[in-house]
């Protein structure tokens, strides 16, 4: 399942474990996410896929009645770990949302900047260029930069999507996860959302759930096809596509089930 | 006649089956009869409004002048007695009610939005809904037994602490619906950057449902103004201006209570006076709350 040793893994799943209550959605996951790349984690609704990466930032223990078991590791390091901070971890995987969530009560300048400002961060020179410098990471800079001070929720809604990622660029983090961030929007945006993500890999390791195929297999170069809660397959994306050596992979693929 | 039997038709080629002839005409008139009722009771609904307030204006108008808000109450039959001390007196109560209530109210309102789950937000929340429903009174004679007897004076203290109990279960309700509609995917947002649970509380949900916060005071401000009985065993009442909180203080539902129960046509008229501007003020509170308080955020991050 993982023949790629290749990159050193920046993030892996050891016997992960996650559900609600009674319930269980992720049964043992095993899987190592390269770094500087993107990967994408696919399959059919309901195969845990959302969970499992809630479970990457340790987002997925918020809910209440959520369980979480098995190891999460982050540069060598567990993140559940009882000495760990949730919070510290956060800091360092970001993550984007299926529908854009700007802060309402908050401008376009606070928004990009609401992880460093809720955080204390008050020097106003540090505030600008980091500003400046995420709104161009996120290509949503010439847009905006006359209009810092409008509301969050006055853009489109693909501008608003970048502006969430701008947000969680700000604060440096190591690895993005993203959460079918284009399902929300329409195509022209989704276009130019998906430039932005492979813009990325160069500094950042991003994962990224998505149901359309097509998207995993334009933007990444790894690909997890997850089914019922296990990890059917791994491996490039080119391999996964061409030649995927499970059988459920195949059916899935060539859209004999979705 | 033919309009009527060619949307008869839409109705049956739409419906696909058989109706009765005339089940559509039907229809409509008890469309109409219930339209009918509901707009009568609509008007029904409205009538003790407009006759109060009619009769309060009328009676009341009278009596306002500048003299009347300035000055102090003077002896049955001297004219030119006024309201002033009500006034400073209801003010000063509300005023130190709402200082008390506020923090109180809007700390346990964030609590049962923010953590549902604990057992300890289950009970408080039961025994918040409760005290929400107690008569007036009883909280009056609770005060006046715990604070008045045991200093030994009535005082507006006492009637503040009345009032308090009065509009904490208020602010606590208000404020926990106005937080609980802040989308999840706001606190999940923050939480994403790294941001911890009670500076998120904090400085995101909060602030994105604080016009319902504000909303949920005043309209807990206006109701206290508006309260009799907690004040009569407590704050008692006076003629004079309060020199200090551990006195007998007058307020404005108070003097209407006590002129208007009395035999004499000068005071009666004093206390429609003082009802009509009790009335202005409790309407300055509601719209103003319309007027400052725009669109809720909460409902454009739903854009």
């Amino acid at each position: 399942m993982s023949d790629y040793q290749t990159t050193t893994s920046k993030l892996e799943t050891k016997r992960l474990k996650a559900g609600f209550g009674k319930l269980e959605v992720l049964k043992n996951v095993n899987l190592q996410i390269p770094e500087r790349s993107i990967t994408a984690i696919m399959g059919p609704s309901g195969c845990g896929k959302t969970t499992f990466i809630r479970c990457l930032n340790r987002l997925h223990e918020l809910t209440p009645g959520a369980k979480v078991e098995g190891e999460v590791i982050l540069d060598g390091a567990n993140i559940y770990s009882p000495k760990v901070d949730p919070v510290a971890i956060r800091r360092r995987i970001g993550m984007v949302f299926q529908k854009p969530n700007p802060f309402p009560t908050m401008s376009i300048y606070d928004n990009v900047l609401a992880g460093l400002k809720l955080n204390g961060v008050k020097d106003k020179k540090i505030l600008d260029e980091v500003a400046e410098r995420s709104l161009r990471m996120a290509f949503l800079w010439d847009e905006v930069k006359n209009h810092l001070k409008k509301p969050g929720t006055a853009l489109s809604g693909g501008q608003q999507q970048r502006l969430c990622i701008a947000r969680s660029l700000a604060v440096e983090p190591e690895v993005i996860l993203m959460d079918e961030p284009c399902s929300a929007l329409d195509p022209i945006a989704t276009a130019k959302i998906e430039e932005l993500i492979v813009s990325l890999k160069r500094d950042y390791t991003v994962v990224i759930v998505t149901h359309n195929m097509q998207q995993a297999a334009r933007v990444s170069d790894f690909t997890a096809f997850l089914y019922i809660g296990e990890l059917i397959e791994y491996g490039s994306t080119k391999d996964i596509f061409e030649n995927p050596k499970s059988e459920i992979t195949e059916k899935y693929i060539t859209g004999k089930f979705g | 006649m033919v309009q009527n039997l060619e949307s008869e038709k839409v109705d049956l080629i739409i419906a696909g089956i058989s109706l009765a002839p005339g089940v559509a005409r039907r229809r409509r008139i008890v469309n109409k009869v219930m339209t009918g009722l509901v707009f009568t009771a609509v008007v029904l609904a409205m009538v003790p409004l407009v006759l109060i307030l009619g009769e309060v204006v009328l009676r009341g108008a009278p009596a306002i002048n500048l003299s009347f808000l300035t000055n102090l109450p003077r002896p049955v039959g001297v004219p030119g007695g006024g309201i002033a001390n009500a006034l400073v007196g209801s003010f000063i109560m509300v005023g130190l009610a709402t200082l008390i209530a506020v923090p109180i109210g809007v700390g346990a309102g964030i609590f049962f939005s923010e953590w549902p789950e604990s057992r300890l937000s289950i009970v408080s929340s039961f025994a918040n809904d409760v005290l929400a429903e107690f008569p007036s009174i009883v909280i009056g004679i609770f005060v006046y037994v715990v604070i008045v007897l045991s200093t030994k004076t009535f005082s507006g203290f006492a009637g503040a602490l009345a009032l308090s109990i009065i509009m904490i279960p208020i602010i606590a309700r208000t404020t926990e619906e106005s937080l609980k509609i802040v989308p999840i995917t706001l606190r999940e947002a923050s939480m994403a950057l790294g941001v911890s649970r009670w500076r998120t509380v904090i400085r995101v949900v909060i602030s994105t449902g604080k016009s319902g916060l504000a909303t949920g005071i005043l309209l807990a401000v206006a109701r206290a103004a508006g309260e009799t009985a907690p004040l009569i065993l407590t704050a008692l009442g006076s003629f004079y201006f309060p020199q200090g909180l551990f006195q007998p203080t007058a307020a404005l539902p108070l003097l209407i209570y006590t002129y208007g129960i009395s035999p004499f046509r000068d005071w009666q008229t004093q206390a429609w006076g003082a009802a009509l501007i009790l009335i202005i003020i409790m309407l300055a509170f509601n719209l103003s709350v319309k007027f400052f308080i725009g669109r809720r955020p909460a409902e454009r991050a739903e854009t």
